[in-house]
């Protein structure tokens, strides 16, 4: 069996077709998901958007309603939880209060009969750095220590694939860039396959090879990290990656690898290559360290787009950049990062500016920002008891 | 003085009077003495009975122990001399011990289903639970000494326990659904991803942790059992347990020889409680200060 030894190397995680849908609402629709074996990928995505169910969903803690998941190419979907070779670093930990730390950790060991569990725990620890405190128990550790000593209890049984489910929620700053680094170590060292939930674009962004950023049950956009920001494809993913100033217009020309795009009176332009779609009315985005505020208005070069002039509503400064908000009339306000050159801001509110990006900058999204939810939600007791009527209806006709 | 100094002064003055304390009332006060004697009589009142029992214990008694007639040990170096104390606290223990296993298994498997699945008649399970609880024991006693008649059942030990089992198993289910409630789901969870199969799981995980939710049900319902009079008194038939006897005997005067087996049970209470404390308050103290030590 699988579960009986240990996996030398990390899996790779299938999802296919997967459908889960809670009574009153539906958490994940038609999710499509290839893990490769040795990543480590996040699972982005703001809460209630099935992040978590999916997690649980592989590590076998809930049945999907339809679809397949296969872990190192074996079907998996109705195996129980203890029949998997995966492991999970809990949200709240979960470390057994009435055992100690190194009793935690043996704790797979034990069940699955690995010889020397003892010795094997400890090397465990030693790997999180915690040996010294292995006679303790969880509730005498700090936060920081118990997610090692949750850690270690997962990875000590090497699963083909590790599930961390937002372990670092709990810490404070200092202490989740340190867990960061720490994981990242680990997983170089050990070679699993890491599945890791978060919330936390940042984290996601730094921690992992592969992010997948999850809206409403379904994957949204999934690539490197640099690629995830630089080009988003859709409207949610430009805004919960980062911040993006958006554009929606008619297109008013095209040439051979730009189109140009109608906003307001101004001419925004942008490389073929970089939008999603080429005809009618698009949404066009570019990221605010793009932009380069100007105190006069430029000449017109080509490869540039010049917006303004605009106004400056707001600056703020925060050490490595300053913020500055510029209200342009008929486009609304637009975000500018400028890296700190000089001591202070460059300009002050009040000040007249235009904005400009080279060309080559901007990106072309799938939807625009007014699209409707795509299931919107029917978790309300009214829906609820619609439903079971036109459920009882049928049944009845029947 | 200046205008500024007055005003900071007058503010200091207005502050100090503020700050002053209420005038006192005489000092024989009415509340200066009443609560503290009041609490003094209800603790008198309280406390007679039981040094009543334990003085009377060591009465070198002659026929009835009503009156003072000398101290001795007598009473609790030959505790089962006299007929029937005995038997009746040995049948006491028997139906309390067995009473408190059965009810205590099927409570906690019951606490367990009724606050971790949905199924049906779980709401009416619920109730039904708490009805003996509600109900009268005088009702209880006779409606099942009833049903015994009817079923053909000898009255004797084996209904007594049944009766017995009967009440505790409520109160069991009250106790251990309460832990099971206050149970993190994740902490199981955490024990089937760390390859426990279901039975794994719950000894080693769940039961554990239930465990001193599971001791108190199980005190609480032997000393429940033990204490039990009128369901007891309207099941027993010929068998006297350790309150029915007493009862029985205290028409003639109860023999100094119950007042001893009372006193014992009394002071092993003390005793459990007082270590139980003890225990707790010295782990709590290594506690603090191996985090104090980290």
């Amino acid at each position: 069996m699988a579960t009986s030894s240990f996996a030398d190397a990390g899996a790779d995680l299938e999802l296919v077709g997967i459908h889960k849908r809670f009574p009153g609402f539906t958490a994940i629709e038609n999710l499509n998901l290839l893990v490769p074996a040795g990543s480590f990928f996040a699972l982005l995505g703001p809460s209630g958007c099935g992040k978590t169910t999916t997690l649980r969903l592989v590590a076998g803690l809930e049945e999907p309603t339809a679809g397949q998941i296969l872990i190192g190419g074996k079907d998996v979907t109705s195996t129980k939880p203890f029949q998997r070779p995966v492991n999970t670093v809990f949200q709240s930990y979960a470390l057994f209060p009435h055992m100690t730390v190194l009793e935690n950790v043996a704790f797979g060991l034990r069940r699955r009969h690995v010889g020397d569990p003892i010795t094997k725990a400890h090397e465990a620890l030693r790997l999180v750095e915690l040996d010294h405190l292995a006679a303790r128990r969880p509730q005498q550790l700090s936060g920081g220590q118990q997610q090692r000593v949750a850690l270690a209890r997962a990875v000590v049984n090497r699963p083909a694939l590790l599930l961390l489910d937002e372990p670092l929620g709990a810490l404070d700053l200092k202490l989740r860039r340190q867990m960061q680094l720490e994981l990242k170590t680990i997983q170089t060292e050990v070679g699993l396959t890491f599945v890791h939930v978060t919330h936390d674009q940042e984290e996601a962004m730094t921690m992992a090879d592969t992010v997948a950023v999850m809206n409403k049950g379904e994957i949204e956009q999934m690539g490197a990290p640099e690629d995830l920001y630089e080009l988003p494809k859709t409207v949610f993913v430009a805004n919960f990656l980062g911040q993006s100033n958006l554009f929606t217009g008619a297109v008013s020309e095209t040439t051979k690898d730009t189109i140009a795009v109608d906003v307001a009176g101004n001419r925004i332009v942008v490389p073929k290559s970089r939008a999603a779609r080429h005809t009618g009315t698009v949404t066009l985005g570019v990221r605010p360290e793009k932009l380069s505020l100007l105190t006069t208005e430029p000449d017109a070069v080509a490869g540039q787009n010049v917006i303004g002039p605009g106004r400056v509503i707001d600056v703020s400064f925060s050490g490595v950049s300053t913020q500055y908000i510029v209200e342009v009339p008929r486009l609304g306000s637009m975000v500018v990062f400028a890296q700190n050159m000089v001591f202070g801001p460059v300009v002050d509110r009040g000040s007249e500016v235009w904005l400009s990006w080279n060309v080559d900058h901007g990106f072309g999204l799938v939807d625009d920002p007014h699209d409707v939810p795509r299931f919107p939600a029917d978790d309300d007791t009214v829906s609820i008891a619609a439903q079971k009527r036109v459920e009882l209806t049928v049944e009845l006709e029947d | 003085m200046t205008a500024q100094e007055s005003a900071v002064l007058g503010r200091t003055v207005a502050t100090e009077q503020r700050l002053s304390p209420r005038p006192r009332r005489g000092r024989f006060g009415f509340g200066r003495w009443l609560l503290p004697f009041y609490s003094l009589l209800a603790l008198v009142f309280l406390l007679i009975p039981i040094v009543y029992t334990i003085v009377f214990s060591f009465n070198n008694a002659v026929k009835t122990n009503i009156s003072w007639r000398g101290f001795t040990f007598n009473n609790w170096l030959n505790v089962c001399d006299e007929a029937g104390v005995c038997a009746a606290f040995g049948n006491s223990i028997l139906i309390g011990v067995v009473a408190t296993v059965v009810a205590t298994v099927l409570g906690t498997m019951i606490a367990i289903a009724l606050a971790r699945y949905r199924f049906r008649f779980r709401a009416a399970t619920n109730l039904l639970i708490f009805l003996p609880m509600a109900t009268p024991e005088v009702v209880l006693g006779a409606g099942l000494a009833a049903q015994f008649l009817t079923a053909g059942v000898a009255k004797g030990i084996g209904t007594v326990i049944v009766a017995h089992t009967m009440f505790c198993l409520s109160f069991v289910v009250v106790t251990v659904k309460a832990r099971v409630a206050g149970l993190d789901p994740a902490l199981e969870e955490a024990g089937r991803d760390l390859y426990g199969s279901p039975a794994q799981v719950f000894l080693r995980v769940t039961f554990p942790l239930l465990l001193p939710g599971i001791l108190a049900a199980a005190l609480l319902s032997f000393s429940l059992s033990f204490d039990d009079f009128i369901i007891t008194y309207f099941n027993s038939g010929a068998i006297q347990t350790f309150p029915t006897y007493i009862y029985t005997a205290a028409t003639r005067g109860i023999p100094p020889q119950a007042n001893v087996i009372a006193s014992a049970v009394f002071l092993l209470a003390i005793i459990i409680v007082v270590s139980t404390q003890i225990a707790g308050e010295t782990r709590r103290r290594r506690l603090a200060r191996a985090s104090v030590e980290s």
